[in-house]
């Protein structure tokens, strides 16, 4: 029994919760919603050392025995995304506080910021699928709230559609989890897969794990669900869209991670050759996109698709090299993806425009933020020793050993595409003639801006250099997810 | 009795397809609704319709119903009434803002096509 790993769920559900009250203190809202990430922090770095030393932390509620009470399980994969997803959420609450408007601040912003986090983190953590069910509405609900606030005619277009396909995707979830109960007759995800080897993986278990695919894949964004994200990602303001872009598709990828390498691991020529086939699919749609437009808003947030694909491809090839340069890659994605939009959002306030044609010369004016861009742009096309290289590197060696060579090849040639995508912006924004701003720019609001993506910058650059202190932890994260008995054991047996 | 529930669920899931391929706003709306009836209608069936009793401890019955199906739903019934009813709302503004609840009309946004 331990209690400990519920906290970074209940400090930011507490934290909410008293932030609803005195709406239109700024100065309230602003201080109680650091104070409540960064105790939720702090705990989730002990939480994650813990797991670190002691091995998987578990509790079920209310004491019952295992199968029948929900149990939340923290291994290190989902203490390693709960760690990040709250580093992030720092630095996008402190650069709100120079980006988003007042009236947003006063109407709920920092609640539902802390609903969102209560959601995803308590995704990472259940151990019960029907309980996942309820974390995902949790986060969708507060992200429903964040993408329409402010009531923008751009927001409410993009909002309608993010609901609507959000709806049907909770839907056939409740859909999938009904077919699965009625053939395995248990809600616990150990007790599933133990359920689920126990019969062998039938026909009627493959089903379901597509289905699960198409349910996690239109949260995720995959090849051929992801039609829905550009347009509705690029009406959300810039701290939102930036919680958004690291975080929300990334619970998608972690369920289907976890499903895949824990329930669904008896038929892998079929389940996980479609999975990479996908994942190949949507590496190549969102190279396209992200080539094609001349938005900065779009062009990041294809490569968010492109991000989906590559992680994906890793956890296809189930082997212990590949499913360790997917966590690897994975986390790397989120801090890089979260960098990269709160400098694209930087660079929007200082030209007042998105269109990449309308910018040029910022280099002049701006070098330290040209600088910085370049790093994270180098960042995420994995040049070494930056923090996508190691990720990537496993990613395509895992791929060679398990003998898919061409896909891994084609990885390889995604990121010169991933790499082109980035530099356009720096070519066009940063490079060339200086070209007449509409935008006011305020010395103090910059300054908030620019703290906090510097600091986000700085701790990709210092994740890619220091990648052989974060090894250990991926390892376990790794072995666990290579061998689903470790966690079923840990699950099913003793306390 | 499960058989004849699977044809009136997929019936259910075929309206409900239909209408949220319409163009108007609010035909998507009550797809959506049909969406989660049918949802929970199957997770009450997939759980198993035998069990004489309800599920409430009671001397004399020696079979009940599964209760947990029922649990679910009761949960997955709130969370859709609170997203249909901010869906419902959200239908509402756009309307006051756009003019239109034709969702043909609603692609793209102002700042680039």
């Amino acid at each position: 029994m331990n209690n400990f790993l519920l906290l970074p769920i209940i400090i930011p559900f507490f934290f909410g919760m008293i932030l609803m009250f005195g709406q239109k203190n700024l100065k309230y809202q602003r201080s109680f919603a650091l104070l409540g990430i960064l105790l939720a922090f702090v705990s989730a770095v002990s939480l994650l050392l813990k797991v670190k030393n002691d091995g998987i932390q578990k509790v079920t509620f209310g004491n019952w025995p295992v199968p029948y009470g929900i149990t939340m399980v923290s291994d290190m994969m989902s203490a390693l995304l709960v760690t990040t997803s709250l580093l992030i959420a720092f630095f996008v609450v402190w650069y709100g506080f120079g980006s988003i408007t007042k009236e947003r601040e006063r109407f709920f912003y920092y609640p539902g910021m802390m609903f969102i986090l209560t959601g995803v983190n308590g995704a990472f953590t259940t151990g019960d699928i029907f309980n996942l069910f309820v974390f995902f509405e949790v986060l969708l609900m507060a992200s429903y709230l964040l993408i329409v606030l402010g009531g923008e005619k751009g927001q409410l277009k993009g909002s309608i559609k993010y609901i609507l396909i959000n709806v049907i995707s909770s839907a056939l979830f409740v859909i999938t989890v009904a077919y699965l109960y009625s053939v395995v007759g248990t809600l616990n995800m150990a007790d599933i897969a133990v359920k689920i080897s126990d019969i062998h993986q039938p026909g009627i278990i493959t089903v379901i794990a597509v289905l699960f695919l198409m349910v996690f894949g239109l949260k995720a964004a995959i090849f051929p669900l992801y039609f829905w994200l550009p347009t509705s990602y690029a009406a959300a303001p810039i701290p939102v869209l930036t919680l958004f872009g690291a975080l929300l598709t990334k619970v998608g990828v972690y369920a289907i991670t976890r499903t895949y390498t824990l329930f669904f691991v008896h038929d892998l020529s079929y389940t996980h050759d479609l999975l990479m086939v996908l994942a190949i699919g949507t590496i190549i749609a969102g190279c396209i996109g992200a080539l094609a437009y001349f938005d900065v808003k779009l062009i990041i947030i294809y490569n968010i698709v492109i991000a989906v694909g590559v992680i994906l491809f890793g956890v296809s090839q189930m082997n212990e090299m590949a499913l360790k340069g997917a966590m690897f890659y994975l986390i790397h994605d989120m801090l890089i993806k979260a960098a990269l939009f709160m400098l694209i959002g930087i660079v929007i306030y200082i030209t007042g425009t998105s269109d990449l044609r309308k910018m040029g010369g910022l280099m002049k004016t701006y070098p330290a933020l040209g600088w910085f861009y370049l790093i994270a742009a180098f960042g995420l096309a994995g040049i070494p020793p930056l923090s996508g290289f190691v990720g990537k590197l496993l990613i395509v060696q895992g791929g060679f050993d398990a003998g898919s060579m061409w896909s891994s090849i084609f990885i390889l040639a995604s990121s010169l595409l991933v790499l082109l995508s980035v530099i356009r912006i720096f070519l066009y924004a940063f490079w060339g003639e200086e070209k007449e701003t509409k935008g006011t720019v305020d010395k103090k609001v910059y300054t908030t801006l620019f703290v906090p993506t510097v600091l986000l910058v700085l701790i990709t650059v210092a994740y890619g250099v220091g990648s052989e202190w974060m090894t250990p932890f991926m390892n376990d994260a790794a072995k666990l997810l290579n061998d689903p008995s470790i966690y079923i054991d840990a699950v099913m047996k003793g306390d | 009795m499960e058989i004849i529930m699977a044809f009136v669920i997929g019936f259910l899931f075929m309206a409900a397809v239909y209408l949220i391929l319409s163009k108007s706003l609010l035909r998507i709306i009550i797809g959506t609704g049909l969406l989660s009836h049918g949802a929970h209608l199957l997770i009450l069936t997939m759980g198993g319709l035998g069990g004489e009793a309800p599920p409430v401890l009671n001397e004399g019955a020696k079979t009940f119903a599964d209760p947990l199906p029922q649990a679910l739903i009761l949960t997955a019934i709130v969370i859709s009434f609170g997203v249909t009813a901010f869906f419902l709302v959200l239908a509402y503004r756009s309307y006051q803002e756009l003019q239109t609840d034709d969702i043909s009309l609603m692609r793209g946004s102002d700042e680039y096509e």
